[in-house]
């Protein structure tokens, strides 16, 4: 509904229930597996699947202080986003992508209602409509491995499509300037 | 929005979607997209919702299931004011976003994967 496609992710609200800031990466701390240890006795995935993680991109120092000034100066903060902007800066919605989520909304349903098998093929035509919603692989990966690895049913898999994309491009860098000019002549 | 019917309670498809019937049409925010006369009553037409707001409308045969996706209107947000979200909180009862009203919210989506 707010064009959320990957976890963490946070959204400010205020006092009025307006919007302030559109979904972004939200982390409250440094997440501890950018500092994680490979074991000694990893195997090749292992090795790899720690060596993704901890080059992950998620600056939660930035975050959490933008945080706390809003929390502190309210409207007037630097952080606090115009309704024009936060409109400008949420996810574009294509055709496809709308039609993903009714498809992994209908692929949900099915799959709570017992019926996993007949889930499948919405959960794969949401990840073939809307490849960047991390979102919907996870959930359906999950289904089939908790650890979300390379499986029979999905074309994906965490490990593989992380690297196809660049670690570092997993999570979409923050965007903590002020509105641009532009973006404030609604450009 | 999952449907077993082509057509839809007008206050059940506002709290599912955050679009309203109003005078001046189906309007989320201050946003507002004018409908047919014929359409604006207590139950709608979901066909004809779906082409004036853009959604696509996915049928499952075998389950005899609808499924409206999200309007395509260029963005994700088309208002910075924030629908009616009610979700299961831990217990699994009904809350609602907008009983935080008159305090700042941080809301974060996280999974347990």
């Amino acid at each position: 509904m707010l064009g959320i496609v990957n976890v963490p992710s946070g959204v400010w609200i205020d006092e009025r229930g307006v919007i302030i800031r559109p979904p972004e990466t939200a982390s409250p701390r440094r997440p501890a597996f950018l500092d994680r240890e490979i074991p000694l006795d990893a195997t090749p995935r292992q090795r790899a699947l720690v060596e993704a993680v901890r080059n992950l991109r998620i600056d939660a120092e930035t975050y959490l202080a933008a945080l706390r000034d809003w929390v502190a100066h309210g409207s007037t903060s630097v952080y606090a986003l115009p309704p024009d902007v936060v409109i400008e800066r949420s996810r574009p919605r294509s055709r496809d992508e709308a039609l993903a989520a009714a498809h992994f909304e209908l692929g949900q349903h099915l799959h709570r209602s017992g019926d996993s098998v007949a889930a499948i093929p919405h959960f794969r035509a949401a990840h073939r409509l809307d490849p960047a919603n991390w979102t919907y692989k996870r959930q359906a990966w999950s289904f089939v491995d908790p650890g979300q690895g390379a499986n029979d049913v999905y074309d994906g898999d965490w490990l593989s499509d992380v690297l196809a994309i660049g670690p570092e491009n997993y999570y979409p860098a923050l965007d903590m300037e002020p509105p641009s000019a532009h973006e404030k002549r609604g450009g | 929005m999952l449907l077993d019917a082509l057509t839809v309670p007008a206050d059940l498809f506002e709290r599912r979607t955050g679009w309203a019937v109003r005078p001046e049409g189906l309007c989320k925010g201050a946003l507002c997209v004018p409908l047919p006369d014929h359409v604006a009553g207590e139950l709608l037409d979901v066909q004809v919702v779906a082409e004036r707001l853009s959604m696509p409308l996915l049928h499952d045969a075998p389950s005899g299931l609808w499924c409206l996706g999200p309007e395509v209107l260029g963005r994700a947000l088309t208002t910075a004011e924030l629908p009616n979200i009610e979700l299961p909180d831990l217990r699994g009862r009904p809350f609602s976003l907008r009983s935080l009203r008159g305090r700042k919210v941080l809301l974060v989506a996280w999974a347990s994967w």
